[in-house]
Parts: C-alpha cells; structure tokens; sequence
C-alpha cells in the first residue's frame, strides 16, 4: 500500500509540467491560435533552462529562462500568424521540429553533467494529513505552484470578464471586436503567456522530473504531442487538462509497474501503450457527433436517451469557434 | 446627439460603395435608410459605427470632428450597432455574454447594474433568463438582447442593420414598439432596411441609397411607388401565376417523426402534388430546417415512410434522393452551399458529374456563360464565389440545381434580399413549378408565404399543422397561427 502511494506521489509531481503545459496551450487555443510548437518548446527549454542553472547555479533562473524561452517563440508564433496571417498549423509544424533539433545541437556541452535540481520542500502541517499529505504535500515548490496555476487559470478563464473576454475573441472574433475589443493584441499577449507556460514545463522537466539533458535520450520527445491532444480532449479547460495530465502520467507508471511484473512483454509495448490507451479514454468521454452515434442512441429506450444526450452535451466540448482562423477586419 | 456625415468615400477595391454621401441625423427621429442589396446601406453605417475605416470625409458629432478608427471609439462616443447577424457569443450564457466589452469604450459596470438591466428589459418588454444560453435563443430574442445590452451600455445612436431579417411577425411587433419607445426618449435610431412596409410604418424621415450615392430623402408619410422608384430607379410589380398544382402526386409522407437534440416532431401526413408551392411557416428553429433536411435525405427521420411512386426511400441517403430528384437549397448560401474561393466555372464544373477524367474546357466555359446569362447573375465565369452579392449567390445556387427536377426544397430562399431579386428567384421558381417541379419552401415573411404558397403547413413547438390551402389564410390567422394560437385541439 505504502509503495502505491508513494507511486501516486511520484505520478503527481511528473504530471505538473505536462498540466503546465496544458494550460499554457489552454490558454493559446482559448483566444484562437494554435501553438504547435510545443514539442520542440518543451525539448528547447528543457535545454535552456537546464544550461542556464547549471551555468549560474541557480535554479529559479533556469526556470525563468524557460519561461521566457517560451515567451518569445509565443511572440513569434503570434507575429507570424496574427499579424503575417500565415498558416499556424505549417508554421508550428516546422518551428516544432527546429525548435527539437537545435536544442539538441546547442545542449551537447551540457550532456550528462550533474546540474542543480529544486529540492522537495514538504509544507508543515499538512504534509501529515494520512495519504492525502503524502501525495500532495511532499513535494517540491514547482508542483505547489502547479496547483495555484490550475486554480488560478480555470478561475481567471470562467469567472472573470477578461477570462470571457479571451473566450469571446476566441470563439466570436468579429463579435468581440465590434464590442471594442483588440482582438489581435488579445491573441498576442495569450499566445505569449501560453508559450511562456509551455516554455516552464522544460525546465520543470530538466531541473526536477527528469534531472539533467541527455541530449536525445532525455526522453521528452512526444511529451508535447500529447499535451497538444490532452488539451483538445480536455476540451480547453485547466481542470479537465489537469485531469487528462494525470492520467496520461498514471498510465506511464502503470506501464512500469507492469514491465517488471510480465518480464516476457516486449518492454516497447508498454511504453508506448499509454499512447493509445490515453487516446481511447479521451475518445470515450469525448463521443463525436457522428451519424453512428446518433444511430447507436436511436436504439436505447426512450426513458434512457433523454438522459445519455444531456450526458454527452454536458461532456462534449466544442473547440473555440474561430480556433487557427486570423482575425481580419472589413 | 447631432450626427453629421459630410462627403463620405469608401472603396471596396475597385468598387465604389459610398460615393460622397453627406447625411445629417437628428436626435430624436427614426431614420430610415432604404435601399437594394449592394446600395452601400451596411458600408455607411458600418463606418459610422467604427467598423470600417471610411477613405475619406468627415464625421462631425455635436459639431465637433471624430475619428471613427475603431467601434471602441464609436461606443465611447455613445454609437452603436446591432448587425444583420447579431454579433454575440452563442455558446455563452446571457449573463456572461453582456460582460463582454473593452474597458476602452469607458464603460464601468458592477454586479449592481443588473438591476438597471433588468429595468431596461421590462421596459421595452423583453423577458431573458440571464442564466440562458445566447445560442438557444431565437435570431429575434438574440436582437433584443443586443439592444438591451447597447441601452445598457450607455449607447445614444442605435444603429439597426436589416433588423426584421429571420424574425417574426410578432417579434417584429415587439421590436418597433421598443424603438418608438426609444425615439421618445431622445434616442437617435437608424433603421437600415430594403422593406418598404417596414419604414413606412416606423420612420419619420428616409433616406435612399443606389449604388453608394444619396440618391434623395423623404419625409413621412411615404409614398411607396415614389420610394420604389428612388430606390431601383423605375416601378417593380410582382406577378403571380394561378395555382400551379396538378392532381398527380409527387411524394407522400407518412407517419413521419423526426428527432434531435432541440426538436420533436411527430406523425406528420400529407400528399405533395407535383407543379405545387407548399410553403412552411413558423417561428424559427421551429423544426423546419430538419424537416426539409429529412425530405432531402440529409437527415435520418425516426419513423415513418416517404414515398416516391409508391417506393419508400426513407432511410435512404440524400444521393438516392437526388437521383429520384430531390434537391435541397440551404439557407447559409456560402457556409453550406457554395465553395468559397471557387469561381462560378468551377462551381458548374463540379455540379455537373459526369464521368470523365479531365474536364471538358470548352463545354464548361459554355455551359457557364449560358446560365450566367439565363439566371441573369452579376459576374464573371472567373468571379469567386464569395465575392457576389447575396441575391447573386441565390441566383448561383438555382443555377446549379437540375433541370428537370421532382422537387425542390428551399430554407429561406428569399432571406435577405430586396423586392427586385426576391421577385426575380420567384419568377425563375414558378417557371420551373408549370414544368411539374414540385418545392417546399420556408419562409419568415408571412407575405411571402400566402403570396407564392398554394397550401401552408404550419410548425409550432413540435406541431404541424394539416396543408391549409393559402387562399384562404389571411396573414393575421397566420400570424396567430405561428403564434400558437388558433390550433384545432
């Protein structure tokens, strides 16, 4: 039971960057652009951050340099889709890849060197709470300041008038725009901050989660392409992509643990079994509105359809109306 | 607040939608700005609203120059507009949806302000649950809301774009009781509008567009053949052939029951004749869209028959339906009809399925230039689609329907267009109803449907009404009828 927990413990703090991230891709796609960058960010930051600590010995520095790492991409992709109006999905394509390929070209002198790392930092009191403060309050700074994000972020999206004026411009551009409102500055500074988030979950990688840069076989590659996925199957909300994070590290563990169980499995399967096993979860609770779906419910007795289409209403998020699509005025 | 518009330029390219317009408006009045589709009527109150940045002139408001650069500045100034399509966020809910502005605009509000809100709403008579989703609201509710909401901002010059497109009759009602009640109270009020009745009945004073000039303006009481003339530049009458509708049958349903999310309609009967009109009428989102869509095939009906010479094709995909005939013209002309950035070549290119590999140059180049000169549309075989006017994209999608066909369903096809080209997609319509194509058509314009209409059916919450033959419905027991008043028990 102990070792479960302290498992549990070791799936929440590896599940903060990629919630991070989430979040920062929240809140991008939230205000119409979409960042596709994200894998390489992660690789990239990760990197700088990482040579950035080790260089000064300071670790909130690297994490800083992550962040504005990230910023800056956020800027670029902002000035290129907003203001250049160029295809966001080629763009972040291609940016995705450099991004990957030059972290690993300029991290080679900073392969395997120890560097510094953020130490845990249990809060009094809580920490001992039975179970509860094991899993959660035995951590470091970087997973605390996680929970305050996704508090923060979800309330600042659903309960305050810039969080619907973000949701406005992403969703009624020209709506938005009529009410006064500067739709491109809206997406510049969201993007921004957005990358900036997906910029801090490298650092949080290499300074924390996964300590160091082992160059290719730091093993971040792919991270990004499924925050991209948890994000649109979260549909575009912190908690839901808090909980996507979670399961997608879960599976990970799972994976693991159940390689040293069943020796005989090829160890590839189950690393790359939370992969697809991720994708159908979020398929299930995202069912489509496709023709054989509606074909499927036809079938159920009256009494119960009422009820399974309020569930699915209630579960199927659409993406923001205008999401990749430039805003221009006539 | 005094508005002055003096020698207003704006360019589309190498169109000139506002030619030296020079307008003055008054507090207090209802003007009305008439005009055809493409008159300029949008471009001008889009630049007075900060929409659009006009090219050159001056806009003077209480005698003091403005820079309109954007519609921050223009609600600052206390103008504002409600759009053809109301520009609010469907997937919000009411309350979060009157949130939404720019601090810039100088507007503080708290959560005190509901009231006042509220008070607005009560006296215009308007009734929302704030706690509703805007997207489940009807186009007209969605208007009263963006009144409502302007008012509340603070705003002294509404500006109304087509307000009465997609709305009905009684809403309409509502509508020109709150604006008179508005222009009582010392608020300024456009009324953009290509309907006569409509100005007529509302305004003090109107203006008329034609092709981006000023053409002249009139004071109440209207003459409407000397308005008709201001507007297209000579007389329209509208002709009507005698009931076109023969005694063989051209389709019969059965029992048919329809389901979705929003809408239930059951056990629907009744015979189509071919060469007949049956138009729908109802208030909108009444069931009539997915009633057209299941006649098309387009959309699977939950029980019941549809019958073609005695053979049941519900069930069937909208391709079998095609082929017996069935052709279905939606209402979003561009988001479901048309490709945009396709020219009219292509669109007749691809239509057309025949067989082959390459495209025959030739034939279609011909076959292009003969429908752009039959359906009369304003544009080239190279035009893009997107870039025609609305009653030219009408006009392009009657174009690529089949000749012959058995049936044709059309959603609103007259929405959004002026007297001239309604009239003319009606003339092109009956043509095809004396060659036997049967159509079922809906429509808000009560007008319309006991105009062009041999039988009515009638929607409301759920319910059809039996075909009631239109010679006989008055278009007060029609409105009544929508209403939901008046049904048999």
């Amino acid at each position: 039971m102990n070792e479960f927990i302290t498992g549990m413990a070791g799936v929440v703090a590896a599940a903060t960057p990629v919630a991070v991230a989430v979040i920062g891709e929240t809140f991008s796609e939230r205000s119409g652009v979409i960042n596709l960058s994200a894998n390489g960010l992660i690789v990239l930051t990760a990197m700088v951050g990482f040579a950035t600590a080790y260089t000064t010995g300071v670790v909130w520095l690297g994490l800083l340099a992550g962040f504005l790492t990230g910023a800056a991409a956020g800027l670029l992709i902002s000035f290129s889709s907003i203001s250049l109006k160029q295809s966001q999905v080629a763009v972040g394509f291609i940016l995705s890849m450099l991004f990957r390929d030059l972290a690993y070209f300029l991290g080679t002198p900073f392969m395997v060197v120890p560097g510094p790392t953020v130490q845990s930092l249990p809060i009094p009191v809580l920490k001992d709470i039975p179970v509860i403060g094991q899993l959660f309050f035995q951590q470091n700074i970087l997973v605390y300041f996680c929970y305050i994000l996704i508090t923060f972020s979800y309330y600042w999206i659903f309960h305050t008038r810039q969080g619907l004026i973000l949701r406005g411009v992403g969703e009624q551009p020209t709506s938005a725009y009529s009410r006064g409102i500067d739709v491109n500055r809206q997406r510049y500074i969201y993007t921004a901050l957005g990358a900036g988030l997906i910029g801090l979950a490298g650092p949080m990688y290499s300074l924390c989660v996964k300590a160091g840069w082992n160059g290719t076989m730091t093993g971040l590659d792919g991270i990004g392409w499924i925050v991209l996925s948890i994000t649109i199957f979260g549909g575009w909300n912190p908690l839901r992509g808090t909980f996507g994070s979670v399961l997608f590290v879960f599976l990970q563990w799972l994976g693991l643990v159940l390689q040293s169980r069943w020796a005989s499995v090829p160890s590839q399967v189950l690393q790359v079994a939370p992969f697809p096993l991720m994708i159908l979860t979020l398929l299930f609770v995202n069912v489509g509105d496709t023709e054989w779906v509606t074909k499927m419910l036809a079938m159920l007795p009256r009494s119960v359809r009422g009820a399974v289409y309020r569930l699915i209403r209630f579960l199927r998020k659409p993406p923001p109306a205008s999401l990749g699509v430039p805003f221009e005025r006539e | 607040m005094l508005i002055e518009l003096i020698e207003i330029h704006k360019f589309f390219g190498s169109v000139h939608a506002n030619n030296g317009i020079t307008l003055t408006i008054e507090p207090g009045q209802i003007l009305g700005v008439l005009g055809e589709n493409g008159a300029g009527k949008s471009t001008l109150m889009k630049v007075l609203s900060g929409l659009i940045c006009k090219d050159s002139g001056k806009i003077l408001i209480n005698h003091l120059e403005q820079e309109l650069n954007s519609p921050s500045d223009a609600l600052r100034l206390g103008i504002g507009m409600l759009h053809q399509d109301p520009h609010d966020f469907p997937s919000m809910t009411i309350r979060e949806d009157l949130q939404i502005w720019d601090s810039r605009t100088g507007v503080k509000k708290s959560a005190s302000d509901w009231q006042q809100l509220i008070a607005i709403q009560k006296d215009l008579g308007f009734h929302f649950d704030l706690n509703g989703t805007v997207g489940e609201l009807t186009v007209g509710e969605r208007q009263q809301l963006e009144l409502v909401r302007l008012l509340w901002l603070g705003v002294e010059v509404l500006i109304l774009d087509e307000p009465t497109t997609g709305i009905s009759a009684a809403q309409q009602e509502v509508l020109f009781a709150a604006l008179k009640k508005l222009a009582g109270q010392d608020k300024t009020i456009i009324f953009v509008s290509h309907k006569l009745e409509e100005v007529k009945e509302l305004c003090s004073r109107a203006v008329v567009l034609r092709k981006g000039c000023l053409i002249g303006e009139r004071q109440a009481p209207f003459n409407e053949n000397d308005l008709v003339e201001l507007m297209f530049g000579r007389q329209i009458t509208r002709t009507r052939t005698s009931q076109s509708g023969t005694q063989d049958i051209c389709m019969s349903v059965r029992n048919l029951s329809i389901e979705d999310f929003r809408i239930r309609i059951e056990n629907v009967n009744f015979d189509l004749y071919a060469g007949e009109v049956i138009g729908l009428a109802g208030m909108e989102g009444s069931g009539q869209r997915q009633f057209l869509q299941t006649l098309a095939g387009l959309k699977q009906a939950t029980g019941g028959r549809i019958e073609i010479d005695r053979e049941d094709i519900n069930g069937k995909n909208c391709f079998e339906f095609q082929k017996r005939g069935i052709f279905y013209v939606p209402s979003a002309r561009m988001e479901e009809g048309l490709v945009p950035g396709m020219t009219l070549e292509e669109h007749y290119i691809l239509s057309d399925c025949e067989k082959r590999m390459f495209i025959n140059g030739k034939n279609s180049r011909m076959i292009t230039e003969t429908r752009i000169e039959r359906f009369n549309i304003k544009g080239r075989a190279a035009t893009n689609s997107e870039e025609l006017s609305g009653g030219n994209q009408q006009r392009l999608l009657l174009s690529l329907l089949k000749d012959p066909a058995r049936l044709l369903l059309l959603e609103n096809p007259t929405r959004g267009l002026d007297i001239e080209s309604a009239n003319w997609i009606w003339s092109i319509l009956r043509e095809r109803c004396q060659a036997a194509t049967s159509i079922i058509f809906s429509s808000a314009d009560l007008d319309e449907l006991t105009f062009y209409a041999d039988r009515i059916l009638v929607f409301f919450a759920g319910r059809i009404s039996e075909p009631l033959p239109s010679s006989g419905l008055t278009e007060e027991k029609l409105g009544r009828m929508i209403g939901g008043k008046d049904w048999p028990k």
